[in-house]
């Protein structure tokens, strides 16, 4: 670590975009051979932030040195020859082309017009030797695992020489095995002197990697402290901007008698003979690995996936069901762990995006009320204190958050009696999280059933009455009181 | 207030460009009008009329079309404003000349020459006054012609709604298909098919030539049907067994033409009544041609009920996030099994109003019009991915390309470069509305 001097210092940058003020000035230095935490709420501005530094976007004002000598960062190709990496959470690999090939695309090594594969192969080796990672070069990438993906994409910014090496969210499709071996990495990197700075909503894996962490809210930096220093709660605190009394409001319901049952779930190896029962006002908690089956059992619940045995019994009724359709006339609502991919038409309205599971009384006659549509969406609006601009506002033009609350509205106009909240909080900033979980705890306390399926162990001890963990497909254990256990059990069990 | 101007503009930014396109023909064609028919005649009457006196008028029409309605309004007119109509001729400058020599023999004195605009200009009046002193001085009365532009005129306007109600029809099912993200390739094939099937159907069943009204409904429907069968046939391939609508409808192309060939035995088939050209050639609205206000009624239903009926919502969800719409409880089979039928549907429609605009059904009609379909719905601003599009858009779609190949006719480009044009006009349309929505 030679040099003295930081490796990477940004200054006053300084970006808008048409009514928002993304960057305000923002200061930032990373040395060599450490680990940055950047923390902030959603729209606080480090993706900006870091696209500016990926070249992706261009900085309307500041000055960016590498190691003393000011660098031109207008294009991803500008970057990359400044030694700036940026792994973002959406990978750019080719699917059908293998690590070799997706390593050094747009750089092949040739010999008289050849591609030269052995060298290719002999330098990919040598890189994820590198790594300490074994990986079959031959498959193509679509067949690897997201952590293999993602392995990919690293030892593609050594290839290229990189000293900053940006990670957005790595972890946040990773399971916790794989975050370990991760982290493993993030170690080595930063042990060759690589600079790493580490985007991340989980809160815990910061106190463990980083060196430093900085923290920036709407579009200012709020501060920088030694990662060691401070602890969840600060952080938290100092992301929102004000004293967080709890972070999981006060609940009080006690829960009655069973409402849903759910016999013997099948399909396939993903779900294999899983039963449980929610009681009028429970919260009812799924944990596990990513793989353990609970999206899948979510699925098959809702219909989404055709089951191949099992049933489902609300108050006492079984329910005959065989798809999301017939699911949601049962009176049953999924909130989806993508709700980008999965829960909201994006280029359309919200307006449109809460009318369209509420046609069947919106529109009885197939002709749809549009005043009793915006009367109706209206009012939630004002509930569940969702922003918009206004009724006809692209669904995609949201903060998750607030995307979030306009998926819970359309199962709330369909005065759904089950609601299946798949990952609720997921790329939420920690406010609009707090608010998640009192419109949760309000939807309990009217007596609906509740199935959450989290990753975050905080969450799911903190939100849940009672606890089941899945591994492979079954449910291996139960906490039958949730708010009493540490997430120490709760990990044993998962990994037993 | 400024939401909604924002939505128009979006929505309906190639209206500018049609507008244009007709402000550009309209210069271009602009040009001498003379009135004929009824109406050049009450022009001629009123100045006959005001000449005052009891003048002897002598009625002159050419031979061309039109102006035998002048010469009968004419007629009919002059006796009621006081004057007297010594003789009538029709026809050649020859004519005219024996009856003004008939005149001068029977010593009739003569105050006016009523006549049309093209015989006024024969030679023979310019030398009245040389040739027949013995006549007396009579005033040449023609209607006053005037500046107007060609593709202005209501017959011009007119014939380019009827020139485009076929592509028109067939793009409303189109727009549906792309709406959800799909496309169909196959609707140039099945009007050809539809064609070929309401032209058999009469010759064959309905009593050929001597086919009644019921008879030729029964065999339009009949054919219609059977497009949307095909139709339907091509939906059920895409959503029981996933395969891409392109693939689909290019067999279902292929198909359709084939079988249309099959049917009419390769040859064109001619043996129906009259009767037959009412849906094609027609006007029983108020001069509105009838394949026009069919057009017109279609439009209205499909723009309702895309964007008032929850069948609209479905399919805009479908196109925009087809995982989406499945969890929010949205019939997929159904809804992209609707659209495909209804495009099968109205691709027959269009077959039958082009065999009853020919008078005839034949394998070779409709060929390459599913691209000039796409091309109205894409001009239109329906996005190819889906979950976007406007039914107003792709009827202004289909009439920019109406009026570019009916402005390029009136300006006597010929057929060739008019398809080099329409293509770059297409390219540049899809490029300005892009540009716009970027801004």
């Amino acid at each position: 670590m030679s040099g003295g001097g930081p490796l990477l210092v940004m200054r006053g940058m300084v970006k808008s975009f048409p009514g928002v003020q993304a960057l305000r000035g923002v200061d930032l230095t990373l040395a060599k051979g450490e680990v940055l935490a950047l923390l902030g709420e959603n729209g606080a501005g480090k993706s900006t932030l870091m696209r500016i530094l990926g070249g992706a976007q261009v900085a309307d004002g500041g000055v960016v040195e590498m190691e003393g000598r000011a660098v031109d960062l207008g294009t991803p190709q500008a970057s990359r020859e400044a030694g700036v990496a940026v792994i973002y959470q959406e990978f750019h690999l080719v699917p059908g082309l293998n690590a070799v090939e997706n390593l050094f695309l747009g750089r092949e090594v040739t010999r008289a017009g050849w591609l030269s594969r052995r060298s290719e192969r002999e330098e990919a080796a040598a890189l994820f030797a590198r790594l300490g990672v074994a990986l079959d070069l031959e498959v193509p990438c679509r067949e690897l695992s997201t952590a293999q993906q993602q392995l990919v994409e690293i030892a593609k910014a050594l290839a290229l020489q990189a000293r900053v090496l940006v990670m957005d969210e790595p972890s946040a499709a990773l399971t916790n095995h794989e975050v370990e071996h991760l982290f493993g990495i993030v170690r080595e990197l930063r042990a060759q002197g690589i600079g790493i700075i580490y985007i991340s909503h989980r809160l815990e894996e910061i106190a463990r990697l980083a060196d430093r962490v900085m923290i920036l809210r709407d579009g200012a930096k709020v501060g920088e402290w030694p990662a060691a220093e401070m602890s969840r709660r600060e952080m938290i605190e100092r992301m929102v901007g004000r004293d967080m009394v709890d972070e999981f409001p006060p609940r009080a319901t006690v829960p009655g008698e069973v409402r849903l049952e759910v016999r013997d779930l099948r399909r396939g190896r993903a779900v294999r003979g899983v039963s449980f029962a929610i009681r009028r006002g429970e919260i009812l908690g799924l944990a596990g690995l990513v793989g353990a089956g609970r999206t899948e059992t979510a699925r098959l619940l809702f219909g989404a996936d055709e089951r191949e045995g099992g049933e489902i019994w609300l108050d006492g009724k079984r329910l005959e069901i065989d798809s999301p359709g017939a699911a949601i006339a049962c009176g049953l609502g999924l909130l989806p762990e993508d709700r980008k991919v999965q829960g909201l038409v994006l280029q359309h309205s919200v307006r449109e995006n809460f009318g369209l599971p509420n046609l069947s009384w919106l529109a009885p006659r197939g002709w749809v009320r549009r005043g009793e549509e915006r009367r109706a969406f209206g009012q939630y609006v004002e509930q569940l204190r969702i922003r918009v601009p206004h009724q006809e506002v692209r669904a995609g033009h949201l903060s998750g958050g607030n995307q979030q609350k306009v998926v819970l509205a359309k199962w709330l106009a369909r005065r759904c009696e089950v609601l299946i909240f798949d990952e609720p909080t997921r790329g939420i900033d920690a406010g609009a999280k707090y608010e998640i979980y009192g419109l949760m705890n309000e939807l309990a306390a009217q007596g609906k059933a509740i199935l959450m399926i989290s990753s975050e162990l905080p969450e799911v001890l903190g939100m849940s009455d009672r606890v089941l963990v899945m591994q492979q497909g079954r449910v291996t254990g139960e906490i039958a009181d949730a708010r009493r256990a540490s997430p120490e059990e709760l990990m044993q069990l998962a990994f037993s | 207030m400024k939401i909604f101007l924002q939505k128009a503009a979006a929505h309906y930014g190639m209206i500018g460009v049609l507008l244009l396109l007709c402000v550009f023909f309209s210069a271009v064609t602009y040009s001498d009008q003379s009135p004929a028919g009824a109406a050049g005649a009450a022009q001629v009457a009123a100045e006959v009329g005001g000449m005052g006196g009891a003048p002897q008028v002598l009625l002159v029409s050419s031979a061309q079309p039109g102006d035998a309605a002048f010469a009968a309004a004419l007629a009919r007119e002059l006796p009621g404003r006081g004057a007297r109509v010594v003789a009538a001729v029709s026809g050649e400058p020859q004519a005219a000349r024996e009856a003004l020599r008939q005149l001068v023999a029977d010593g009739v004195r003569l105050d006016a020459i009523a006549c049309t605009q093209t015989a006024g200009a024969w030679l023979l009046f310019a030398d009245l006054a040389a040739d027949f002193p013995e006549l007396g001085r009579p005033r040449l009365v023609t209607p006053r012609s005037y500046r107007w532009p060609n593709f202005l005129k209501t017959e011009n306007l007119l014939n380019i709604a009827n020139q485009i109600a076929v592509i028109a029809i067939m793009a409303i099912g189109m727009t549906l298909v792309i709406v959800t993200g799909g496309i169909d390739l196959s609707v140039g094939s099945l009007l050809a098919l539809a064609a070929v099937l309401v032209a058999r159907l009469i010759r064959d069943y309905a009593g050929g030539v001597a086919a009644t009204a019921w008879g030729m409904g029964l065999a339009g429907m009949a054919a219609v049907a059977a497009c949307g069968v095909a139709g339907a046939f091509s939906g059920v391939m895409v959503t029981r067994f996933r395969i891409p609508p392109f693939i689909v409808t290019l067999a279902m192309m292929l198909v359709a033409s084939g079988m249309a060939f099959i049917l009419a035995e390769g040859q064109s088939i001619y043996q129906l009544p009259d009767g037959f050209i009412w849906l094609g050639r027609g006007a029983s609205f108020g001069g509105v041609p009838n394949a026009v206000v069919l057009m017109v009624v279609l439009y209205g239903l499909a723009h309702v009920g895309m964007s008032r009926m929850s069948a609209g919502r479905y399919l805009y969800a479908v196109g925009g996030n087809r995982e989406a719409a499945r969890l929010a409880g949205v019939p997929l089979t159904g809804v992209l099994l609707g659209a495909y039928t209804v495009s099968g549907l109205l691709a027959g429609v269009g077959g039958v109003i082009m065999a009853s605009q020919l008078k005839s059904g034949s394998a070779t009609y409709g060929n390459m019009y599913e691209l000039y379909v796409i091309a109205a719905v894409v001009v239109g601003g329906t996005s190819l991915s889906g979950g976007e599009g406007k039914m107003s858009g792709t009827l202004i779609g289909a009439f920019t390309i109406a009026v570019i190949q009916n402005g390029m006719n009136l300006t006597n480009v010929e057929s060739y470069t008019q398809k080099v044009v329409l293509g770059l006009v297409i390219l540049g349309a899809v490029m300005l509305d892009k540009m716009r929505q970027a801004r």
